[in-house]
């Protein structure tokens, strides 16, 4: 923690917000504060709601993962996400949770059911860091698109969850492509869109019922262009580079200061508290490091402002999303330890996208300490984020950089999981992960694969062989073609 | 003189290309996909921009080899609605010529005087192994398929864009070879959107949008079996400018095919039903619920273009999209051709990729190669022409690592009219530059 970490807060409480898997799974309530100093708090209660730290955690998740069972993948090509690969490989699987990962010769435990993958590639569960599921659903008409509050430069006070529609049935056919978690953002219009939201991927009638436990916020920042044309073509600021970056100062600014007056409140009890402002309530999450930043940012050298950014107020970027120009701050990305997340096959759809190379995954990934991401900000390619990894291999590969697949596996399971701050419990096949497992009927890497089963859990949540495992949504039920089968195809396969 | 040695290179290099074109060269032992059928260990012999022979055979003596051992041959794949060579940025209008919003000119609007030979993008589609494209204005409910994604929602492109009428404008074929003109053949085809984007254009019902189409082919009957009193002003007045109603004769006599958008079965229905009443050639494009209504289009006998991974219903015209819709309309008898996405510009390169989905949703492989080669070729009239490696046909021939369809594979060589293209793109430029990580004592701006 900081220097600066509120006192009043505990710091049980403050584990129970970064790693609220611990409190919510296990039932737990946080203990009373660690520094002994209740009867001090007690003094302090403020009326309900006023006080962020009485709650901080108001949405709380609801997530229960799906009916699972003891079991083992045996027989097929493991790449377990951390760079392993093992041919003829065992996954087990014990209570949700990855037992051990090896090869022929590890061990099944006795009334595991086992599954046979032979032929088949079994990976950790795809993670996709940039997904507006649920905030921009399918359909995308009226009353429906709710991902950009658009309305203010600032609105670091919104939160996405609050737009999430579980019904989208986007969820299911990126299940049905290997995703098994996902941060769903707010959009870009503004310099600070928002808190975004990382969720399982398991159909649920709530927004909480998908909630991560324990995955701490993302804050969605965006660089470039979208800022600047929406409010300077409303004849305000930011209407250029230059007040996006004045823009992003005045607002670290004010939540400094925001900070530091609930801080000496805390500390001496003295004077009226602040009154509770959710804008600056985001960004004081971001200085003390529980939120993340997640920053749109095309160029180069706009990565470079921002990261000077961050020194000047003290805070850390995680990373930064649609790096088109990545390739060219490869190394000091690296030492800063940010992540870049890209596409392989987009750009040209506007300036800022110009210098894209479908090598960018490649060449990011190639420094000591970096972390290459691909990402889809799209309902389509978040269900292919395997094939777009595939065409940046390929790039990599045409100018001579070797690049297993084993390796490259990482771009879509442990570096996203790395960019979300949850690398602690999915993204790779490893021992006390979350068992969120994909069997593939082909390598990853080539088009014909197909998610045979995805494990969120260790539960089964999609199977390509089985109707009963092919959820469809609420909106789904009863549209055009329900029921019908295309291609011999029945529907829940969409 | 650095100045005059690269004048003098460029005047080489001009003079080259058509030079290299008429080279006597041999493809060998490849698997060779020619469109219509497979040949393992052949050989594809080209000269004078034209295929001479396609087989298992010795290479002719004279001929230059290229050893394709190993790897996979195929014909350059076209790209059909697609917006090549006639937009750079796509958020920067004045680079975009597809788009066009003026009253007077919207069925006679002709894409092919805004191509420009010298676009960034057809280098980057060729890469991907395209070497022609069917480039159509940009219309409503367009696109190509690919879900809009919110930063494209942000450049004001893709889904916003509303032309002023029913009519979008005319379609050009063009090839992809360096050099300074691209255009094969303009005014191909005319461009409408049905469903809902056209309903929005007539006033945003779709029963009014059939009758303004109706009213208008009448409308053009009259004026071209009157034009002298036109022209004397002894005509009523008409609804469409001269332009458009002279760009509409040929689609009102059946001899222009109309692009027609449209996704809903119940729309698709009454698009073939309203096509047979007026006696138009009609294409069918975007078509996500088509497989509810596979064997109405098979046995109207239209072509369909279609984007194989539009599988979410982005409205409410398309909630039976599936990514089986391929494999379905194929399996009824349809000839169907594989776009793009995004408009197939930027991301025309992915058609390839479009088609192995497919195929990994149960399209047969060979159908998905006919969809991105022969079958474009025929609905847009240019079978045996291009898109297909046989004796006579255009020497648009590329040599790929390995499959074509998958993203591990990369094109190696590719031959445009019998051109050997340069395999880099403006793209690779930047690659390169920055490739050893960009930091070294002198600053990237020194390499090129």
């Amino acid at each position: 923690m900081r220097r600066s970490a509120p006192r009043g807060l505990s710091l049980a409480a403050l584990a129970c917000t970064a790693l609220l898997a611990a409190c919510a799974t296990t039932g737990q309530d946080s203990p009373p504060s660690a520094d002994g100093s209740s009867s001090e708090d007690d003094a302090k209660i403020l009326p309900t709601g006023l006080d962020y730290a009485a709650n901080p955690d108001p949405y709380p998740s609801t997530y229960r993962g799906l009916p699972r069972e003891n079991f083992a993948i045996v027989g097929g090509t493991v790449y377990d996400g951390a760079g392993r690969r093992f041919e003829n490989g065992v996954v087990i699987v014990t209570d949700g949770k990855v037992a051990s990962v090896g090869d022929a010769s590890t061990a099944v435990p006795a009334g595991y059911r086992t599954v046979n993958a032979e032929g088949r590639y079994v990976t950790p569960g795809v993670i996709d860091v940039h997904s507006h599921l649920g905030v921009y659903p399918s359909p995308g008409v009226t009353g429906m698109s709710d991902g950009n509050e658009a309305t203010s430069p600032n609105t670091a006070q919104v939160w996405a969850e609050h737009s999430l529609w579980p019904q989208d049935p986007g969820f299911n056919t990126a299940r049905a492509g290997g995703v098994t978690t996902l941060q769903i953002l707010p959009g870009s219009a503004n310099l600070f869109g928002g808190r975004g939201v990382t969720v399982r991927n398991i159909p649920s009638v709530t927004m909480q019922g998908m909630k991560m436990p324990g995955a701490p916020y993302g804050l969605k920042m965006a660089c470039g262009e979208n800022p600047s044309r929406v409010y300077g073509g409303r004849n305000q600021s930011p209407a250029t580079g230059m007040g996006n970056m004045a823009g992003y100062r005045a607002a670290f600014i004010a939540a400094r200061d925001y900070k530091d007056k609930w801080d000496k409140w805390r500390e001496t009890g003295e004077g009226t508290p602040p009154t509770r402002n959710l804008q600056n309530e985001t960004l004081a999450g971001v200085l003390d490091g529980t939120i993340l930043i997640q920053n749109h940012c095309y160029r180069a050298d706009e990565m470079a402002m921002m990261i000077d950014l961050s020194k000047e107020f003290g805070y850390r970027i995680t990373a930064f999303h649609h790096a088109i120009e990545a390739y060219k701050l490869a190394p000091q990305l690296a030492r800063e330890g940010i992540c870049a997340d890209m596409w392989t096959g987009w750009w040209g759809f506007k300036m800022e996208a110009l210098d894209a190379v479908e090598a960018n995954a490649a060449l990011v990934d190639a420094p000591e300490g970096s972390c290459a991401v691909i990402h889809s900000d799209d309902a389509e390619l978040t269900q292919r984020l395997n094939q777009e990894a595939a065409a940046a291999v390929a790039a990599g590969r045409r100018i001579g950089m070797n690049i297993p697949e084993e390796h490259a596996i990482s771009w879509i399971t442990l570096n996203p999981a790395r960019s979300l701050g949850i690398a602690d419990q999915t993204g790779s096949l490893e021992a006390g992960k979350r068992a969120d497992v994909v069997i593939w009927s082909a390598s990853p890497f080539s088009v014909y694969a197909r998610a045979d089963q995805v494990f969120i859990d260790g539960g089964l949540a999609f199977d390509r062989m089985n109707p009963a495992y092919q959820p469809v949504s609420d909106f789904e039920l009863g549209q055009p073609g329900f029921g019908l089968s295309a291609a011999n195809v029945p529907q829940g396969a969409r | 003189m650095r100045f005059k040695s690269l004048i003098l290179g460029a005047a080489l290099a001009a003079l080259a290309l058509p030079a290299a074109a008429q080279e006597l060269t041999a493809i060998t032992g490849g698997k060779i996909l020619t469109g219509t059928s497979v040949i393992e260990n052949g050989t594809v012999v080209i000269q004078n921009g034209r295929v001479v022979a396609v087989g298992v055979m010795a290479p002719p003596a004279t001929a230059r080899i290229i050893d394709a051992t190993g790897k996979v041959v195929s014909p350059g794949f076209v790209a059909v609605d697609s917006g090549l060579g006639a937009s750079e940025i796509s958020s920067v209008g004045g680079s975009d010529d597809l788009r066009n919003s003026a009253n007077s000119i919207s069925a006679s609007f002709d894409v092919s005087y805004g191509l420009d030979p010298w676009s960034f993008t057809l280098p980057v589609a060729r890469l991907g192994g395209i070497t022609r494209a069917v480039v159509v204005p940009a219309h409503p409910g367009g696109g190509g398929g690919g879900h809009a994604h919110d930063d494209s929602d942000f450049a004001g492109i893709s889904d916003g864009f509303q032309s002023p009428s029913l009519f979008a404008g005319q379609a050009a074929i063009i090839h992809l070879a360096q050099g300074n003109d691209i255009l094969v053949k303009p005014r191909v085809a005319m461009v409408a959107p049905f469903g809902e984007a056209g309903a929005g254009v007539a006033g945003g019902a779709r029963g009014a949008e059939f009758v303004q189409f109706k009213e208008t082919l009448a409308e053009v009957r009259l004026y071209a079996r009157n034009k002298a009193a036109y022209d004397r002003a002894g005509l009523r007045d008409l609804s469409l400018s001269r332009a458009d109603l002279e760009a509409l004769i040929p689609v009102a006599n059946g001899e222009m095919p109309l692009i027609v958008t449209v996704r809903r079965a119940a729309d698709i229905q009454q698009v073939l039903r309203l096509a047979r009443e007026e006696g138009v050639k009609i294409i069918l494009d975007g078509v996500e619920e088509g497989w509810l209504v596979a064997d109405q289009i098979a046995a109207a006998n239209v072509p369909v273009l279609l984007n194989p991974i539009s599988n979410l219903p982005g409205n409410l015209e398309t909630r039976a999209a599936r990514m089986e819709n391929a494999a379905a309309l194929q399996a009824a008898g349809v000839v169907i051709a594989i776009k793009g996405n995004e408009g197939s510009i930027h991301r025309a390169r992915e058609t390839r990729y479009n088609a192995g989905n497919a195929v990994s949703h149960g399209l047969p492989y060979a159908a998905a190669i006919e969809a991105i080669t022969v079958n474009p070729a025929k609905i847009f009239g240019m079978a045996g022409q291009v898109g297909e490696l046989r004796a006579g046909a255009a020497a648009d021939v590329v040599v790929w690592s390995g499959d074509p369809l998958e993203p591990l594979s990369i094109a190696e060589h590719i031959w445009i009219n019998g051109q050997e293209q340069a395999p880099t793109s403006r793209q690779f430029l930047l690659r390169d530059r920055y490739k050893d990580g960009g930091e070294g004592a002198m600053p990237p701006a020194y390499t090129r």
